[in-house]
């Protein structure tokens, strides 16, 4: 590739990059929040709230994402203008398309990351809580003193997955006409006519990007280990 | 009432179809130390578990040092810290170190600062003989090292009386030696404590009563002189009996 179609190309994709990043990096931190509630209600919360989670999460892991999106960018102004219809104010139900694209792809995140948290959870054995119960903590200070902080390190690897998933994943705003890396790099395509070696650079980014965050992955991961924990696994 | 440490009135607890518990009466004052044996599977576990309310009964009523922690709006939490526990298989947390559990109950159920915490944590690790492993995490102890922390991480909250659920059971037998010597020291010291064991040294040595328990009841309770050299109840004989058959002549020769 000669360096001035570099040039020319690389502003677009620059910005369409900063785009994805900015998704992702919102998407997993709104897939966090609502993750580890949703996970901790499913394992431990009374009966009707683990109903709620579980149709939270069957709900968005059982429905294709652009499904999702389309009701949340297309769908929520409907309904809005029907309420409005009925006398209610309901404008914030109209997203643009940055928040759109936020919300959708947090929700969805947030259903796959509160299973890997519940995995994680499960695997922490009873006889924790229980412990922590004797010493007169309550449930919630279990939890979230003695549960989670292992429960998180446990579900790293998991979560490094969903990072390199998301990056890859955000795409499908193109959609909702969101200008992301690969849709800017379509719009290139579509001025000078030279798909594969455009797509092959787009690939080529969206690679190094996640090879370079599941480095910074695996560095949080070894800085979390509990020392010993490695050991005793091996002689186990 | 008259001043015991913890009562048990009529205990009753079931698993689906299983009796664990039918009608568990007992009374232990301050300073006993008191040893439960009996068959696996016979309640002796469970019967600890209603003490501090880890397993609900079905029906009885449990008071610690005065209080009913089965009353309807007793403050569970704030009674079990009264009651220290100390369980088969440790339950250290496996991602704090040896001071880190034994500081993390100070700091967030009796809201010590942490260097108040930390100097009591301390103080508790050398009453156990580790305050060198008080940076370790549990997975860089030994068997008897762990349960040892957990036994300063009971004794931290300051309890009225210390249950033991089979404290040496899941031990390999050279660490047996070190976590009792800690158990005997405590009941030297005039601490409150029920322990369900098969170590019948221990039990001889420091117990100061002896109960057996079969098929969900105290089948016999008496001073340890008497169960060990003259059990009334021919099923006592005949499990004190496989009993040294098993752990051999030393602990179990009465």
């Amino acid at each position: 590739m000669d360096v001035t179609f570099w040039e020319m190309i690389w502003p677009a994709l620059g910005r369409g990059l900063l785009t994805t990043l900015q998704i992702s990096a919102v998407a997993l931190t709104l897939g966090f929040l609502m993750g580890i509630p949703a996970a901790l209600l499913r394992v431990y919360g009374p009966k009707w709230l683990r109903w709620l989670s579980v149709g939270y999460i069957e709900i968005f892991r059982g429905t294709p994402l652009l499904v999702q999106l389309f009701v949340i960018y297309y769908g929520l102004p409907d309904l809005a203008r029907a309420l409005e219809g009925l006398g209610i104010e309901a404008q914030f139900l109209v997203l643009d398309r940055m928040l759109a694209a936020y919300v959708a792809l947090g929700l969805n995140s947030g259903a796959y990351q509160a299973e890997y948290f519940r995995s994680a959870i499960q695997a922490i054995s009873s006889g924790q809580i229980m412990a922590a119960r004797a010493l007169g903590m309550s449930q919630f200070q279990a939890v979230t003193h003695i549960v989670l902080p292992q429960a998180l390190r446990l579900a790293i690897p998991a979560w490094s997955n969903e990072v390199a998933y998301m990056v890859k994943y955000t795409s499908v705003v193109f959609i909702i006409s969101v200008p992301d890396l690969l849709a800017r790099g379509q719009f290139i395509i579509s001025k000078y006519y030279n798909p594969m070696e455009i797509l092959l650079t787009v690939g080529a980014i969206y690679l190094m990007i996640v090879l370079g965050l599941s480095t910074i992955m695996g560095k949080i991961e070894r800085a979390a280990t509990i020392p010993g924990l490695q050991m005793e696994v091996e002689r186990g | 009432m008259s001043n015991a440490i913890v009562r048990v009135e009529n205990l009753h607890k079931a698993y689906g179809d299983t009796e664990v518990l039918k009608g568990v009466n007992l009374e232990v004052d301050e300073g006993e130390v008191l040893v439960v044996i009996g068959p696996s599977g016979t309640g002796k576990s469970t019967m600890l578990r209603c003490i501090n309310l880890l397993t609900r009964p079905d029906q009885g009523r449990v008071w610690v040092a005065g209080d009913e922690i089965t009353a309807p709006h007793a403050d569970v939490n704030q009674i079990r810290e009264r009651v220290g526990m100390v369980f088969q298989d440790f339950n250290l947390f496996s991602h704090l170190t040896a001071e880190g559990n034994v500081m993390v109950a100070l700091t967030k159920v009796k809201k010590m600062s942490k260097d108040e915490a930390r100097k009591l944590a301390m103080f508790e690790l050398e009453r156990v003989g580790l305050s060198d492993k008080a940076q370790l995490y549990p997975a860089q102890l030994s068997g008897g090292q762990k349960q040892r922390v957990a036994i300063a991480r009971a004794l931290a909250m300051d309890p009225s009386v210390m249950l033991f659920d089979e404290p040496t059971s899941a031990l390999d037998p050279e660490l047996i030696g070190e976590v009792l010597e800690v158990m005997k020291k405590l009941a030297r010291e005039g601490m409150t404590m029920i322990v369900v064991t098969h170590e019948m040294g221990f039990a001889r040595e420091v117990s100061t009563r002896m109960i057996f328990m079969e098929h969900g009841v105290i089948a016999e309770q008496g001073p340890t002189q008497q169960l060990f050299y003259n059990p009334q109840h021919p099923r006592t004989r005949e499990f004190l009996g496989k009993i040294t058959e098993l752990y051999g002549h030393e602990q179990g020769e009465a």
